[in-house]
């Protein structure tokens, strides 16, 4: 085969892994998904929060609006205190929003849902959101359900 | 008894030999590769033998391995009530593993051995000798860029697999099973992180090319200058690729998934 044929189908090969590669990129990961890096982080304690995980989504009436981006464990506070990089295009929540973590679906990710409150005044970078609900442990449940029905 | 322990050191000894040798001609395959810059074609060729050669292969493989997975997933999670994450289960295991995995084990049969025979053919037929009485140094002229074509041709290899893969799943999951077209891609960007899962199943296949390519020309220039010689070497490249894939494929996957 002549050289030049085989510099065709090696471009062609080349090429071909690019796109896949690409595909995988653009079409599979969350590359699309992922917010820009500008934005602003707000923090919220919760007393806990199950199975948050970092990159988490924070959702506004179910519109992702941000992602959890960093969780530690305030020993002060003896609370969670959890990073969330909101998305710049949303920096209209007032300061009295409240924070909740839910879960998608019975068995689904956990992911924080934000309340606007009625406030003027909007939440800037590094400010903490004062009203915060942790996430609901099946087993608490279970528990307070239990001593309900034998109280009865 | 004593001359059965003999047996067993003598045993141990060559292997270990052995390997030594197969890091010493690595290390000198490596020192040799940029030498190639100057002369690309060579690689080029290589690319040709061992990437496209070996396409046709990898994409019917490929969408086939996607195919599976979309209906062994779909009969799992219909169970749970849960078929439209059936994008995230074929994307998952594509990425991390198979694309990778199965990439290189197809590698091996395909361009690895193909290798071997041929540098052990140029060996038994003393090409490579009379390459040597030229001054021309076989390494680099023969062996480096076999190796190097091998390794750049792997990855690419690999991302076809996955992408043609993916690509099968949502045809059996989407056209055949019924799943929701938006919820098999849009589970499937939710789930599937880029540096994650899609990178580390680049790193993988990289790595997996590397030592693919390398078993390969070895055993091809280690083999034994007779027919019998070069066959023997030519199975050897298949399975010892397919351990070291498999073994490597286990290290890699603790060292990146296992801290979840």
């Amino acid at each position: 085969m002549s050289t030049r044929s085989i510099e065709i189908w090696v471009g062609i090969f080349v090429a071909a892994g690019f796109a896949a590669l690409f595909m995988l990129a653009m079409k599979v990961s969350n590359l699309t998904t992922l917010a820009s890096n500008e934005g602003y982080t707000v923090f919220g304690d919760f007393q806990n929060i199950g199975g948050l995980k970092v990159r988490s989504p924070v959702k506004a009436s179910g519109v992702l609006v941000g992602r959890v981006s960093a969780i530690e464990y305030d020993p002060k506070k003896f609370e969670a205190r959890v990073s969330m990089r909101l998305d710049e295009s949303q920096r209209f929540f007032p300061v009295d929003t409240s924070a909740s973590i839910y879960t998608a679906g019975l068995l689904g990710e956990q992911y924080i849902s934000l309340d606007p409150g009625a406030e003027e005044e909007v939440l800037k970078d590094g400010d903490t959101i004062e009203y915060t609900q942790s996430a609901m442990i099946l087993e608490q449940l279970v528990g307070k359900f239990l001593v309900n029905m034998s109280n009865k | 008894m004593l001359s059965s322990v003999q047996r067993l050191g003598q045993w141990g000894l060559a292997r270990f030999e052995r390997l030594g040798r197969a890091n010493i001609f690595l290390a000198r395959v490596l020192l040799a590769l940029p030498g190639l810059l100057l002369r690309p074609l060579l690689v080029i060729k290589e690319v040709y033998s061992s990437g496209v050669l070996s396409l046709v292969i990898i994409v019917v493989s490929g969408t086939f391995v996607g195919m599976v997975l979309g209906l062994q997933g779909y009969v799992t999670l219909v169970k749970f009530g849960a078929e439209e994450s059936l994008g995230v289960v074929v994307a998952l295991s594509l990425a991390r593993e198979l694309g990778p995995v199965v990439t290189a084990l197809l590698f091996a049969g395909r361009a690895g051995s193909a290798l071997t025979a041929e540098i052990g053919l140029m060996k038994a037929t003393e090409q490579l000798s009379g390459m040597e009485m030229m001054a021309v140094d076989p390494l680099k002229r023969v062996v480096a860029p076999r190796f190097l074509g091998g390794v750049i041709a792997m990855p690419f290899l690999a991302a076809i697999f996955g992408a043609v893969g993916v690509l099968g799943g949502y045809v059996v999951g989407v056209g055949l099973l019924g799943v929701d077209a938006g919820a098999f891609w849009s589970q499937m960007q939710a789930q599937v992180d880029l540096y994650e899962d899609v990178l580390n199943g680049v790193i993988k296949s990289v790595a997996f090319g590397f030592v693919a390519a390398w078993i390969a020309v070895y055993e091809g220039y280690d083999a034994v200058p007779t027919s019998e010689g070069v066959s023997l070497a030519t199975t050897r490249t298949v399975v010892h690729t397919s351990l070291a894939v498999l073994g490597l494929d286990f290290v890699l996957t603790a060292l990146m998934f296992g801290n979840v």
